[in-house]
């Protein structure tokens, strides 16, 4: 935690960077992300168990954005979306500096993006452990039971769309479920509009996802929609072979395709 | 009792199934009424959300159909498409959502009686597997609730 506030600071201080986004000490117990800008207030900078958040979230933001260059406390899952952001020009390599966090919570040294390359090439990637058990758990069930699943979940949102704020990879201006021309998702939350809704959310992050899990863990009813996009994760890893923030070169899973990718169902 | 008589959505492609589909028509060859043809410009275009459409709007069952993987107008169009499809696959089997009621396919200009053939097993098909009603269940839902909030 020194190491991560020392270096912090030294970036401030010779203004490599102009902005530093870590975890501080919020209310509740809980942590928080902190924006700082001066070099005294370094000290906030916490890591341990509690930072969760994906802080990549807010990298994307016009007010964060106009800051020019950022630094950003990276354990792994912001890593890899610091990586998808990069990839689909959503930020440019040179304005991130990226504070890495190793599995045990020291910090990584990254003069480059290429060093985070290697670095995550070096991990195994894949869901977390809880959340894949209960996606097995699903897989085995039958279709009627997972539909009645699904249903019984997604019938209580309330479409908060606060899956959407919490991800990184959520980035569009105008998305289409504001889009009324066509109205392609009815918007009040009754369970077609959710259905659709969720299908909407889960297509568009397929090979995208990083199984960061912060949808989930944003829904106010604790629905858990991570399991949709993690699966996707695993199926384009399956299918294509690509993961999502592996490279800051790489095109998604569903922007390029080899022309003999394998499917049995296509008559 | 009346037999269930389906009804299909087919979203198909400009160059390939949509002129096989004429083909089928200048060939005379008779097949099901049950399907409605929808004229896209390229299987790159038929979005996953369309198909979910076309089930909100009360179909039993969707074709999607265009060139022959390496026979598409735009190049790619099929390539990226088919890559969608597997993908939209995974996920409505995840989702419990049964993907047999969307059929999916490769018909080529020149493949006219593979269109018949393909138009009349998915509609056998389908009416073997009955009417969605678990779709209709849910389209209902929102249309009472829409009323109830005015």
């Amino acid at each position: 935690m020194d190491n991560l506030r020392k270096k912090a600071k030294e970036l401030l201080e010779s203004k490599t960077v102009d902005l530093v986004i870590g975890y501080e000490n919020g209310t509740n117990g809980k942590a928080r992300a902190v924006f700082i800008k001066d070099p005294e207030k370094t000290g906030k900078l916490i890591y341990d168990d509690r930072c969760k958040q994906n802080l990549a979230v807010y990298l994307n933001k016009h007010e964060v954005k106009h800051y020019g260059k950022i630094a950003i406390v990276a354990p792994l899952m912001v890593m890899r979306s610091v990586l998808v952001l990069v990839s689909e020009c959503q930020l440019k390599p040179e304005n991130i500096v990226v504070l890495g966090i190793g599995e045990d919570g020291s910090l990584l040294d990254f003069p480059s993006l290429e060093v985070v390359e290697k670095y995550i090439a070096k991990i195994p990637l894949g869901n977390p452990e809880p959340d894949q058990v209960i996606i097995d758990k699903l897989n085995a069930m039958s279709m009627e039971q997972r539909r009645e699943f699904w249903q019984n979940e997604l019938e209580r949102c309330f479409k908060c769309y606060a899956c959407r704020a919490a991800c990184p990879m959520c980035y569009c201006l105008r998305c289409t479920v504001e889009c009324n021309q066509p109205q392609w998702i009815s918007a009040p939350a009754h369970p077609l509009g959710n259905l659709e809704w969720h299908q909407l959310r889960t297509m568009h992050l397929t090979g995208r996802c990083v199984s960061c899990g912060d949808c989930g863990r944003a829904c106010p009813l604790n629905i858990p929609i991570h399991l949709l996009t993690m699966q996707q994760a695993e199926e384009a890893f399956h299918m294509f072979g690509v993961r999502a923030g592996t490279s800051q070169k790489a095109d998604s899973a569903l922007s390029t395709y080899k022309p003999d990718d394998k499917e049995n169902f296509i008559l | 009792m009346e037999q269930f008589e389906p009804k299909l959505v087919a979203f198909v492609c400009n160059w390939c199934t949509y002129a096989g589909a004429d083909l089928t028509g200048t060939s005379r060859i008779k097949y099901a009424t049950n399907v409605r043809i929808i004229r896209f410009p390229c299987t790159g275009r038929i979005d996953f959300m369309l198909i979910s459409k076309a089930f909100a709007n009360g179909a039993d069952g969707v074709i999607v159909s265009g060139c022959h993987p390496n026979d598409c107008h735009y190049t790619s169009g099929n390539f990226h498409a088919r890559r969608r499809w597997m993908s939209f696959n995974a996920m409505l089997t995840f989702m419990g959502i049964d993907p047999e009621r969307i059929i999916f396919s490769w018909v080529s200009a020149a493949e006219g009686a593979k269109w018949a053939d393909i138009v009349n097993q998915s509609v056998e098909k389908i009416r073997k597997i009955g009417p969605f009603t678990e779709y209709q269940k849910l389209v209902q839902s929102g249309i009472e609730e829409e009323n109830f909030n005015g």
